[in-house]
């Protein structure tokens, strides 16, 4: 009885300590994000597919596409995985104003990351870019180009719910440290959803060449 | 728990790399290349995320149970796009 009334309050009790409930749930996050590669993978692999039968409608297609918004919202994106970083780095320092500074610079450079995205689409909604019965493109290209701008949607769409979850996360990270149960002896919640973020920051660095810029050198 | 926190200079330092990687990306598609467009612009982007799995992820101080899980992942990322491809690729060849 005095043994189990010194347990930290998160500590779940299937597990001996901390130490050993921290490396099970980093590595679950592990698992699902491997599970989350191959979701994704994909739709890479049909990407392959289709640039490799129809190259010449991808580049036209990709042309198309607003590049200086694809650039910022890497830079933005990167920046904040960085932020992401940091807060971990908070977390374990237990610098609890820090961390929540922090979480909510990562959401809010989220924030903007989709607002640009928003307005992509909607530049592309304008031009009839949108595959399906209004989709508007050069007569040679005009069937392929379609199966670019679906899987553009496809996966820039499946990117942003990815990050608009990852909103919802850190919007529970930001209560857990302002409610004082993120310390430095507890800080597992936000390395977990650190490893996440940065997951969703991957995708897009492979997401930006290949959508963005295959076509920039053809003119 | 005493757990390894890396100097905040380690997390700048990534995070210039990242940003200097996303620019060169940018400029190189400019330049025609040939085949070697795509193949720099991935290389550019598996370096990257190699940074930012090692680093931002702390990957490289994680167990070697992680290590397995993480570099599963990839190889049978590895075998979709290669079986996949190794049949499109090739289908012209029988004609």
């Amino acid at each position: 009885m005095p043994e189990l009334a010194h347990h930290h309050p998160a500590l779940a009790h299937q597990f001996e300590n901390l130490a050993q409930q921290k490396e099970a749930s980093t590595l679950g996050m592990w698992v699902f994000l491997v599970t989350e590669i191959l979701f994704f993978g994909g739709l890479f692999a049909t990407y392959c597919v289709y640039r490799h039968w129809y190259a010449d409608a991808f580049t036209a297609a990709s042309r198309e596409l607003i590049v200086w918004a694809g650039t910022t919202n890497t830079a933005v994106l990167i920046t904040s995985s960085l932020t992401m970083a940091l807060a971990v780095r908070a977390a374990q320092t237990g610098e609890r104003r820090l961390l929540m500074t922090l979480l909510a610079a990562t959401m809010a450079l989220g924030c903007v990351f989709l607002g640009i995205k928003a307005f992509e689409y909607y530049s592309e909604y304008i031009v009839h870019h949108v595959p399906g019965p209004g989709f508007q493109f050069e007569a040679e290209h005009y069937r392929h180009a379609q199966l670019f701008f679906s899987l553009y949607f496809m996966m820039t769409g499946l990117h942003a719910i990815h990050m608009i979850i990852g909103l919802a996360v850190m919007a529970v990270m930001w209560w857990l440290s302002y409610r004082g149960i993120i310390t430095a002896e507890y800080y597992n919640p936000v390395e977990v959803s650190g490893l996440y973020w940065h997951f969703v920051d991957i995708v897009w660095i492979f997401l930006f060449p290949l959508l963005y810029l295959i076509g920039r050198h053809a003119h | 728990m005493s757990e390894l926190i890396l100097p905040k200079r380690v997390y700048y330092t990534i995070f210039a790399i990242l940003l200097l990687c996303t620019y060169l990306t940018w400029q190189l598609a400019y330049f025609d290349l040939g085949p070697l467009n795509t193949v720099a612009a991935l290389g550019i982007a598996v370096f990257k995320s190699v940074l930012v799995v090692l680093f931002f992820m702390h990957a490289k101080y994680s167990t070697r149970l992680t290590w397995v899980v993480g570099i599963a992942g990839v190889f049978w990322l590895g075998i979709l796009l290669a079986l996949t491809m190794g049949d499109y690729l090739t289908r012209g060849w029988v004609n």
